[in-house]
C-alpha cells in the first residue's frame, strides 16, 4: 500500500491524472451529447445546485463527482435524447447520475491496472447548495473545470488515503 | 434496411431511451422495442414476448447482466437469441466474462450509433 499523497506527489502525476479526467469527460460529452467540452480556466465557485457521485472501490478508493447547474443539467439530457430542453426534465437526475457513471467508468479504464481492480457505485445525485462534503484525513483531491455550452461543470475525484499497488 | 424486435435491459430510463435512439440512427428499423430496469424484469417479459436481439447492462439491482445471461438459457423463447452487453465495465476481464457467460457482443459506454451498428451488425444479416 502507499499513500494517496505519495501516489500523486508529483506534478506530472497529478497533471496525469487531471488530463485522464478531462479526456474520460470530453469523450463522454462528444459521443453521448454531440458536444464539444473546452477547459475552464477559471475554479469552479460553488454556485452548482446538482451534484452526481459514482464511488470507487479496489485498487482505488473514492468518489468521482460531477457538477453542474439545474440549466447545464437540463441542456444536457436534452442533447443526449434529442429533445427540446423543456420535454427532458424528468429525466434530468438520471441522466446526470448516467454522465458521472460514464466519466468514472471511462477515467477508471484509463488508469493503468484500474479497469479490473476497481468497481463503481451505482450513481447518487443530490440537488441542491446547501451541503458540506467530508473527506476523510490524508484524502487527495483533484479537480478539473470544464465549459459546456459556456456554462461550467466541476469534475472532481476525491481519493481515499490508501490506495494498493498494482 | 433491417427490422427487428429488441430488448433493452438497463436500470436507467434515460440509457435506454440512449440505446433505443442509437439504434434508430444506426439505421436500425425497430419494429417493437421492449424495457426492462433489470435482468428479472427482462426475463419476465421474455417469457410472454418474442425478440430478436437484447442489449444488456451489466451492473443493475435485482438481477445483473450476467446473471441474467446464465438464467436465459432456461426461456424457450430466448434460448438463441444473441445479447450484447452495454456497460462502463470495459475491462479486458469484464469483456471476458460477459463472453464467457453467452454475451455475443459487447459495447462500452460511452459509444456512438456506428459502435453499436458495428457490434450488432452480425446479427442483423438475414433480416428483412
Amino acid at each position: 500500500m502507499r499513500s494517496v499523497s505519495e501516489l500523486l506527489s508529483t506534478d506530472s502525476n497529478r497533471e496525469e491524472w487531471i488530463s485522464s479526467m478531462e479526456l474520460a469527460t470530453r469523450e463522454v460529452f462528444e459521443m453521448m451529447l454531440g458536444c464539444k467540452l473546452t477547459r475552464s480556466e477559471i475554479a469552479a465557485d460553488g454556485s452548482f445546485d446538482i451534484t452526481a457521485m459514482v464511488g470507487l472501490a479496489g485498487q482505488m478508493c473514492g468518489v468521482l463527482i460531477v457538477r453542474c447547474n439545474a440549466r447545464s443539467a437540463t441542456l444536457m439530457v436534452s442533447k443526449m435524447l434529442g429533445l427540446e430542453p423543456g420535454e427532458a426534465s424528468p429525466d434530468v437526475l438520471d441522466a446526470i447520475g448516467e454522465i458521472c457513471n460514464m466519466v468514472a467508468g471511462n477515467f477508471k479504464n484509463k488508469i493503468a491496472g484500474m479497469g479490473d481492480g476497481c468497481l463503481l457505485s451505482v450513481p447518487t445525485v443530490i440537488t441542491g447548495k446547501d451541503y458540506s462534503l467530508h473527506s476523510l484525513p490524508g484524502s487527495a483531491s483533484l479537480e478539473v473545470t470544464l465549459l459546456f455550452e459556456s456554462m461550467p461543470i466541476a469534475i472532481t475525484l476525491q481519493l481515499a488515503a490508501k490506495h494498493s499497488e498494482n | 434496411m433491417n427490422s427487428i424486435r429488441a430488448l433493452i435491459i438497463d436500470d436507467s430510463s434515460v440509457m435506454r431511451k440512449i440505446v433505443e435512439r442509437s439504434l434508430r440512427q444506426a439505421g436500425i428499423e425497430l419494429t417493437q422495442v421492449f424495457e426492462a430496469g433489470n435482468g428479472a424484469e427482462a426475463l419476465a417479459i421474455l417469457q410472454e414476448s418474442q425478440v430478436d436481439l437484447i442489449l444488456c447492462d451489466i451492473n443493475m439491482p435485482v438481477m445483473d447482466g450476467l446473471e441474467f445471461i446464465k438464467q436465459l438459457p432456461g426461456v424457450a423463447n430466448a434460448k438463441e437469441v444473441p445479447v450484447v452487453m452495454i456497460t462502463t465495465e470495459g475491462s479486458e476481464s469484464h469483456v471476458v466474462q460477459a463472453l464467457s457467460c453467452g454475451a455475443r457482443g459487447y459495447i462500452r459506454k460511452p459509444f456512438t450509433p456506428e459502435q453499436v451498428r458495428e457490434q450488432i451488425k452480425p446479427f442483423l444479416e438475414g433480416k428483412p
